[in-house]
């Protein structure tokens, strides 16, 4: 069964909220990442993310069956946009549900980590004076 | 000659002009292949801040291009 979409569509919370909702779990945890106003001190429009899509499947789908190995979790989605994202919009889900919450809260924090590190995907930053880069997030010393 | 596909994201998208291309080559390595294309393109990205992925998984750079497969550089990566 697929964990790990890519998506062009804006992400449901809701949709992916159920999907976890089992009888054996006695907790849910979820990290979502927006897309923020600022960055490195300059005024930002929105974001745009491309992704290898074949390989940010494979590789994200691999993370999330690590997770489910290393937790005691019942279960995990993520999501991860592609597109253009405006200020607000959310660029990353990820839920966990689990029999207890501690396992949810670590094995959400170890999804998004190696997301951020592994999954080929790209965000160009679109600042309000117009010009735009790619950013490489996983080198900044602090991030969303 | 092999015949490779390559496809391009991010900056090499940029720096390539173009999403992805054929082309014959007769790199004996991956290694040798990005610094062939670097040297075409100009690419600003030094080869160890880059990965590199045939058919869709993640590759060596010691490994020798063959016909008809799909290659992709990656740069570093920003999601989230």
């Amino acid at each position: 069964m697929s964990r790990f979409f890519i998506s062009t569509a804006p992400v449901d919370p809701a949709i992916l909220r159920d999907e976890l909702h089992l009888e054996e779990a006695g907790g849910f945890c979820a990290f979502e990442g927006w897309v923020r106003n600022r960055n490195d001190g300059r005024d930002v429009d929105g974001l745009d993310y491309e992704s290898y899509a074949p390989l940010a499947t494979a590789e994200g789908e691999r993370i999330l069956t690590e997770a489910m190995a290393h937790f005691d979790i019942s279960n995990t989605i993520a999501v991860h946009r592609v597109g253009s994202l405006k200020i607000g919009d959310i660029a990353v889900w990820i839920g966990v549900s689990a029999p207890h919450r501690d396992a949810a809260f670590r094995a959400c924090r170890y999804i998004i980590d190696e997301i951020k590190l592994r999954v080929p995907v790209w965000k160009r930053e679109r600042y309000r004076e117009g010009d735009t880069t790619w950013i490489a997030c996983h080198q900044e010393t602090s991030g969303s | 000659m092999p015949t490779i596909h390559l496809e391009y994201f991010a900056i090499l998208r940029d720096q390539t002009g173009r999403a992805a291309e054929s082309r014959h080559t007769s790199a004996p390595t991956l290694a040798a292949l990005y610094d062939e294309l670097g040297e075409h393109y100009r690419f600003t990205l030094p080869r160890n801040r880059v990965r590199v992925a045939v058919d869709a998984a993640f590759a060596s750079w010691d490994h020798t291009p063959a016909d008809g497969e799909t290659i992709v550089f990656i740069p570093p990566v920003s999601g989230g």
